[in-house]
């Protein structure tokens, strides 16, 4: 691979290049946040999309660092290779972040294989975002959610304006003209902006190959071990899954699509060892990066009904 | 993909460039069919998509057992239960040519301001029209708001081609019944395309059902159309958004540029101040660029130390932006409550955001004949020609020569909401050559010769709340200590120098302002001045507040509840607008904003009229105002 150095040069010199325009937009959204908000948060979420944010987040403020801090909300079910590469990339980069875990849903032992997958989700991320913003006073959070990766967040404006009770009201969005963002909310109120709402998937692992962005070995293929659940291949990270009867761990070779809690997401069976291969693999998929994950299949419509009480 | 392939394709796919259309019809006209053929036929639907699709489709679909594509689309639970598109909703699709991002906008009238969000960011519209039906008021419709927003770049989309026989002459006439309409509407270019979105003729590639049409099928034509407007020649235009100092040897000004480019060394002006100087680097984290243009997100550093901070514009020397506090723009009202002429609001416009008024309103635009009518106020969904006034002069081009300084928003300063859009097309004179005629006699010299602090005691109620009898027997008590008064009284002052006004809220909004400058006048002169008006909205009150200096203003809010102000009833009004002899009556059919923060709370029901106006004359005293 193309030193890095070299690899951006590609991309300046096609200015016009949808990934140059992309990459503009996203760094002028970044800036206008930086500008207009008090007190902003970056998500971080460790996959591959919070690895192009954090990405671009770097070039925006360059020579600074970015004048906002980094929150991953830590389930405490994420793959142990995530939490290293957090860690190191936070140490490397030297930027600000903050660890939240709902204690109480520890305390009360919320865990996605006795709870389900809903109740798991709804306590540990979504409950505990909305504590964290509450805790630190946030004015408005960076997402990595993109418009092509469900019904409901094609129409999710850039800047998407939540209630102090950090509800979202589909029918009550500001509308969103040229580049101008609507910043102004009032007290306890915020706004969940979305940088890459416009990229694709592809454009995000096109992207990350250009630039050559740091990843999660866990979106390459290596022997892991694994258990086939409901037709689900479940990465087995530690000893708190427990097997059912029948079951058993295999080592196989998968990798990711997505990441999350490993108990929620689906490996695939696939030997791309490479950026290359994974984006040559990506061009000839025929099942959307959602399917990996568990929390979509509940019910029609469930992403929408999430994201109003306040879901990314 | 052999290795060797693979580099190939990636080579082609930086090199690709990025369009940004929107389709605009009616969901009969099968807009959200024709994009989900699109999305179909360029392979970007997913089988676990597709087997969603055929589930919903037995649920919703209305094309019986085939698939309904407009279900792809269709994303909130709302609208796919009633089979609407009530939001902007952006897709994705890339065929080997280019990229696309397609705003996907609702087609009712209702939704107006939807399609002029979508088209904010667009470079091309597809409008559809159905076949069996030709072109709409809707179409006309599209069409304007289309050329509002400065989309240079049109394509006809004829659909439903089969359901008239795919036939040449139907199509004909909506071509010429179209192109007759957008004589008026300056489109760089304008293409008819039949098609069947249905089955995909003309779509993709052209279909030997249609073969007497001889141009090419809509996607190879979008993947041909040459829509790099001239945006890289224009004057070049940086809106400052970030001012980065990491340290005390760096302090560069980050922006995306919004027209033009620039080079190192070339000299720049602050458009506002007019301070000029030049570009030392144009930093990114990549390394320093020789040359910036229109799009790129750069940090810019100057050879030396100029004001710049957010909002101001840098422009090269030679091509500068007007600067300005008056201008005139078309606005597009986008809420529930009207635009009120005189109200003040805030306008962005890039990276600058001011207090802005609507002056003026010309007139507004019948957004489906295009004939103008005068008007008073702006409802949702309406288009309007106004002048507009901002609280200090920005800097600005006519947007039809750069979208990015020539649109603004307007925000409702209470709700904080997007209430409008607008578009400048000129201004209106160069503040730079109005100057404040300086006095030698100012406010402080006749304050002094008085002996007084002057200040407007604003009281606001109800109708027969109490305020006129308190506010005279304050001016009595101030008169008899030697101070010097003058009573702006709301009955009074609507027999004179408002007697044109009527009582609409647009009315009470500019009655208001002009009582308001008038307090201000008297403030200069020196004198306390006591108004008192019913006054009934927050925003008014706000804007009269700021006309003066901090501690000029004191607000008497005089509270009586409704019921007794009804029992009072001293001119007998209550009675006859409750039986309807009088419209817009505060507190009957027009709301009244009680103050949330007044200086001073009279309770009418605690307090007598003497009595409160010795406590009023006692607040007057503990703030200095008296001694």
């Amino acid at each position: 691979m193309s030193s890095p150095a070299k690899a951006v040069t590609a991309i300046s010199r096609t200015r016009h290049s949808h990934l140059a325009r992309l990459e503009a937009e996203s760094i002028t959204i970044m800036r206008e946040v930086a500008a207009e908000f008090a007190n902003p948060v970056m998500l971080y979420s460790i996959g591959k999309d919070s690895s192009v944010m954090l990405h671009l987040a770097m070039k925006a403020f360059y020579p600074a660092k970015p004048p906002f801090p980094f929150m991953h909300i830590d389930t405490t079910w994420k793959f142990r290779e995530m939490i290293t590469f957090r860690d190191k990339m936070a140490r490397e980069l030297g930027i600000k972040l903050i660890v939240h875990k709902n204690e109480d849903g520890i305390k009360r032992g919320i865990n996605p294989f006795d709870s389900g997958s809903s109740l798991h989700t709804q306590v540990m991320k979504t409950e505990a975002l909305r504590a964290a913003l509450d805790k630190h006073g946030f004015d408005a959070a960076f997402g990595g959610a993109r418009r092509d990766e469900e019904k409901s967040r094609a129409k999710e404006r850039i800047f998407s304006f939540r209630t102090a009770g950090h509800t979202w009201d589909p029918k009550n969005q500001r509308p969103e003209l040229w580049r101008v963002f609507n910043a102004r909310i009032k007290k306890g109120e915020s706004i969940r902006v979305f940088p890459i709402s416009n990229w694709t998937e592809l454009d995000i692992w096109e992207y990350i190959l250009a630039e050559n962005i740091p990843i999660v070995p866990l979106y390459f293929a290596a022997k892991r071990p694994v258990v086939v659940r409901d037709g689900t291949i479940i990465m087995r990270d530690d000893e708190r899954m427990k097997l059912l009867p029948g079951e058993k761990v295999e080592e196989r070779v998968v990798r990711f699509r997505t990441l999350g809690c490993y108990p929620l997401t689906g490996g695939v069976a696939s030997p791309a060892t490479t950026l290359e291969e994974i984006v040559a693999e990506m061009l000839a998929a025929r099942t959307s990066e959602r399917e990996g994950r568990v929390i979509d299949h509940d019910e029609n419509a469930s992403m929408e009904k999430k994201k109003r009480e306040g879901y990314f | 993909m052999r290795p060797e392939d693979l580099r190939a394709y990636l080579a082609k796919q930086h090199g690709k460039s990025l369009l940004r259309f929107l389709t605009c019809g009616s969901v009969d006209d099968g807009k959200s069919t024709l994009i989900g053929r699109l999305l179909y036929d360029t392979k970007l639907v997913f089988e676990d998509q597709l087997r969603a699709l055929e589930k919903d489709s037995k649920k919703h679909g209305t094309t019986g057992d085939d698939i309904d594509f407009a279900l792809l689309l269709d994303g909130l639970e709302a609208e796919r239960e009633q089979g609407i598109t009530i939001d902007v909703a952006y897709r994705f699709f890339a065929t080997e040519k280019r990229k696309y991002i397609v705003a996907d906008t609702p087609g009712h009238e209702q939704y107006t301001r939807n399609m002029a969000t979508g088209a904010s960011n667009s470079d091309l519209a597809v409008i559809l029209v159905d076949a069996r039906k030709g072109v709409l008021t809707q179409t006309r419709r599209h069409a304007y708001i289309c050329s509002l927003l400065r989309i240079r770049h049109v394509v006809l989309a004829v659909n439903k081609i089969d359901l008239v026989g795919h036939s040449e002459e139907i199509f004909r006439t909506i071509e010429r019944e179209f192109r007759d309409f957008a004589e008026k509407l300056d489109f760089a270019t304008l293409v008819a395309i039949p098609l069947s979105a249905r089955f995909g003729d003309n779509v993709i590639e052209r279909s030997a059902k249609i073969g007497w049409y001889k141009g090419p099928a809509l996607l190879p034509y979008l993947d041909t159309i040459d829509i790099d407007t001239d945006v890289e020649s224009n004057p070049f235009r940086l809106p400052v958004q970030w001012v980065n100092r990491p340290n005390l040897d760096f302090r560069g000004f980050a922006g995306t540029i919004a027209g033009g480019a620039v080079r190192k060394g070339d000299h720049v002006v602050v458009a506002n101040s007019g301070r000029t100087t030049t570009v030392s680097r144009i930093v990114t984290q990549d390394g320093d660029l020789e040359v910036a243009a229109a799009g790129d997100a750069i940090t810019l550093t100057l050879a030396d130390e100029v004001d710049v901070s957010r909002g101001d514009v840098l422009a090269l020397s030679a091509a500068r932006p007007e600067v300005s506090s008056q201008f005139a723009a078309h606005v597009l009202w986008m809420a529930e409550e009207e635009l009120l002429p005189g109200r003040q609001y805030l306008i962005k416009i890039g990276t600058k955001t001011v207090p802005a008024s609507v002056t003026e309103l010309k007139h507004k635009v019948d957004v489906n004949s295009l004939e103008h009518f005068a008007a008073k106020t702006l409802q949702l969904n309406e288009v309007g020609f106004c002048n507009v006034s901002t609280a200090t002069p920005i800097a600005f081009d006519a947007y039809a020569d750069n979208r990015d300084t020539g649109g603004f928003i307007i925000i409702d300063r209470f709700t904080n909401g997007t209430v409008g859009a607008g578009m400048i097309a000129f201004g209106l004179r160069r503040a730079t050559n109005v100057h404040w005629q300086a006095l030698d006699v100012n406010k402080h010299a006749r304050a002094e010769h008085k002996g007084q602090k002057p200040v407007i005691l604003w009281f606001t109620g109800l109708s027969g709340s109490g305020k006129s009898t308190i506010a005279n027997i304050v001016e009595r008590k101030l008169l008899l200590a030697g101070r010097h008064t003058y009573l702006l009284d709301g009955d009074n002052v609507r027999h004179g120098l408002n007697r044109d006004l009527g009582f609409t809220d647009a009315d009470r909004v500019e009655n208001i302002r002009r009582v308001a400058e008038t307090a201000k006048l008297f403030v200069d002169a020196g004198l306390i001045v006591l108004v008192s008006f019913i006054s009934p909205f927050r925003s008014e009150r706000r804007s009269a507040r700021e006309l003066v200096m901090p501690g000029e203003f004191l607000e008497v809010f005089v509270d009586t509840p409704i019921e007794v102000c009804m029992t009072r009833d001293p001119k007998g009004l209550y009675k006859r607008a409750q039986a309807g002899e009088i419209k817009n009556f505060t507190g009957i059919d027009s709301p009244y904003e009680p103050p949330e923060n007044a200086e001073i709370h009279v309770k009418t029901q605690e307090l007598a009229p003497e009595a409160a106006a010795d406590a009023i004359i006692a607040r007057l005293q503990s703030v200095g105002v008296l001694p």
